[in-house]
């Protein structure tokens, strides 16, 4: 997902000359064509995230649109004053693209994980934040990117994911993607999960549970109208997100179904990272396995939703 | 804007634009007057003498661009901008009043003029960095000049920015240090040390211009020798009084963001225009 991002980074930049690359110590070969072909819109800079979100700014104001590519979690938790007022109060043209969104770094403990990203940046107003879920989807979305209005964050999963987003569908900043048709309940989902919705879904239609899936790849701003729309059609549902539940795509749906008058209250569970640090280090897989972000944790909690509804 | 040579008048200016700070501040209640007082000299010639300017070319691509990294500093701004023309000198008695378009501190998106939003201490030369480059890849030959405090260099981004305008010689910026040698709780010195100043520039890759912040011969002299360098960023260690041109607020910590009460006022104005 990365590699497609970057490469799709330097396409941009062969066909729009406001496009500029801004690094931050990173060791990204994929990148060498654009170094070597457009040097003068290629930086690599030292460790200083704080100063590059500034840089970008200042490089935005002179009409350049600058894609900022580090890691997720220095990015977003070291420099959200620097995103508040450099970037989005000024409402730039500048993308920041994090590396390693969520639990990727699992093995490198507490210090890289970002699983507030989405949390935190959501409450900023001019903000834009996409976390697709494969690499075709990255590829959809960096396209949009060029011409959009103001800051955007881009959150990058591993990588190697399954391509499970679908062809038939509209991709546009702002709209949700129905994945799979279901009245039963209604899973939403955002970033990688949407591969564990899937599997969940699959294995509750064979328990006979249909199962609708909504993937959320813009967080901000929210496809409230779709996830209105949706919800009306189911009597339960779930959320399920690589990040921290407090604040997060969960909290979001949250927000929308309090003030949304269905008639009948919902039944509804968020699935995600709980208010705790962890204190394993292991890798994403086994981390997401102790919180519970996985299929069989999604169908299970689908059943016992249901359950409790008809019982 | 015309620009003017003359020191005699251009410090004229000044001090006529620190009794409209006095006046903006006093009026408000409240506001930073002791680092807008150090400052004003240094606008006053960048903004009368030196930058290329004027109002309505706000986003004219030629101009200089000025970004005011101290924001507290807000109130020499307001009134330079006002004098310019970029906004009426009537908007000065609104500063910090709802419906104002004067913030506290300086907000781009509703006052004329202002280049970019700061407030919060040490953001401003990365920004400054940003737009350097910017103007370098558009092969522009404008320059840009970043007003910093000299507490504000115990921020750590600061040196980070340092770094970089040396890393990729960025000849069109030059960062103006106001070395009042005071910050809110007192002599910087004192607080947290930020000697050797020019030392730490230079070894920065910095080329260091140091002058009397309040000679303004000193200053246009200054200015135009930084424009000048090539290859390198340009500091001017421009040595200032907090308070400067009130006897009884310089070298005072206490005036940093206290107002003049109507007496202060009235004794201040007498300093500062005894005609
Ligand atoms: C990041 C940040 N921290 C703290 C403040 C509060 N503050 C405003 S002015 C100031 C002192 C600044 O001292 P200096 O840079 O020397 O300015 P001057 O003396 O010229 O007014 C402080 C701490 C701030 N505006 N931003």
């Amino acid at each position: 997902m990365r590699k497609t991002c970057l490469n799709s980074v330097y396409d941009l930049a062969r066909r729009d000359d406001r496009v500029i690359f801004i690094g931050s110590d990173l060791g990204v070969s994929t990148l060498d064509e654009f170094k070597n072909n457009i040097p003068e819109r290629f930086f690599m800079e030292g460790i200083s995230e704080q100063h590059i979100i500034g840089m970008a700014a200042g490089l935005a104001m002179e009409g350049n649109i600058p894609y900022v590519n580090t890691i997720s979690v220095f990015l977003t938790r070291r420099c959200f004053e620097q995103i508040v007022l450099d970037l989005c109060l000024h409402n730039l043209n500048v993308r920041l693209i994090g590396n390693g969104g969520g639990l990727v770094y699992a093995p490198l403990g507490p210090t890289h994980l970002a699983v507030e990203d989405i949390a935190i940046l959501r409450t900023i107003p001019n903000m834009t934040i996409l976390a697709p879920a494969d690499a075709k989807e990255i590829a959809r979305l960096m396209e949009l990117t060029i011409e959009h209005d103001g800051p955007v964050y881009i959150r990058l999963a591993k990588g190697g994911d399954h391509i499970v987003t679908p062809d038939d569908q509209e991709y546009k900043i702002g709209k949700s993607i129905r994945v799979r048709e279901g009245k039963d309940i209604l899973i939403i989902t955002t970033g990688v999960t949407l591969q564990i919705s899937l599997d969940a879904a699959r294995s509750l239609a064979s328990k006979g549970v249909e199962a609708g899936i909504l993937h959320i790849h813009t967080i901000k701003p929210l496809d409230t109208k779709a996830i209105i729309e949706r919800l009306a059609e189911v009597p339960a549902l779930i959320t399920v997100e690589e990040g921290t539940v407090i604040g997060g795509l969960g909290s979001s749906v949250a927000e929308i179904v309090a003030e949304a008058d269905f008639g009948q209250p919902k039944k509804f569970k968020r699935i995600g990272v709980p208010d705790t640090f962890s204190d394993n280090f292991g890798s994403q897989k086994e981390l997401m396995e102790g919180f519970g972000i996985t299929a069989a944790n999604v169908a299970q909690t689908a059943l016992e939703l249901i359950d409790v509804k008809s019982g | 804007m015309k620009r003017i040579e003359d020191c005699e008048e251009l410090a004229k200016i000044a001090d006529e634009l620190r009794i409209d700070i006095l006046e903006m501040l006093h009026t408000a209640g409240s506001g930073h007057t002791g680092g807008s007082l150090s400052a004003i000299d240094i606008l006053t010639a960048l903004y009368f003498s030196k930058m290329n300017h004027k109002p309505g070319m706000e986003n004219g691509a030629e101009r200089d661009r000025f970004v005011l990294s101290k924001g507290h500093g807000a109130p020499a701004l307001y009134v330079t901008l006002a004098r310019c023309g970029y906004f009426d000198k009537s908007e000065l008695a609104s500063l910090r009043k709802l419906g104002s378009m004067l913030s506290g501190h300086p907000y781009s998106p509703s006052t004329p003029g202002v280049e970019v939003t700061t407030g919060s201490l040490g953001q401003g030369l990365s920004i400054a960095n940003g737009m350097a480059l910017g103007l370098k890849l558009d092969q522009s030959k404008s320059v840009i000049f970043c007003l910093m405090g000299d507490g504000e260099t115990q921020e750590g981004q600061v040196w980070e920015a340092a770094m970089t305008s040396a890393h990729y010689k960025l000849d069109n910026l030059v960062a103006i240090l106001d070395n009042n040698g005071l910050q809110i709780d007192g002599f910087v010195k004192d607080v947290m040390g930020i000697e050797p100043i020019g030392d730490k520039w230079r070894a920065f890759g910095w080329e260091v211009i140091e002058i009397d912040g309040h000679d303004m011969s000193a200053l246009l002299g200054a200015i135009d020798k930084a424009v000048a360098v090539k290859g390198k960023p340009s500091l001017i260690w421009a040595h200032t009084v907090k308070g400067k041109g009130v006897s009884f607020m310089e070298n005072k910590a206490s005036y940093h963001g206290a107002a003049p009460t109507a007496k202060e006022l009235e004794m201040a104005k007498k300093e500062l225009n005894p005609a």
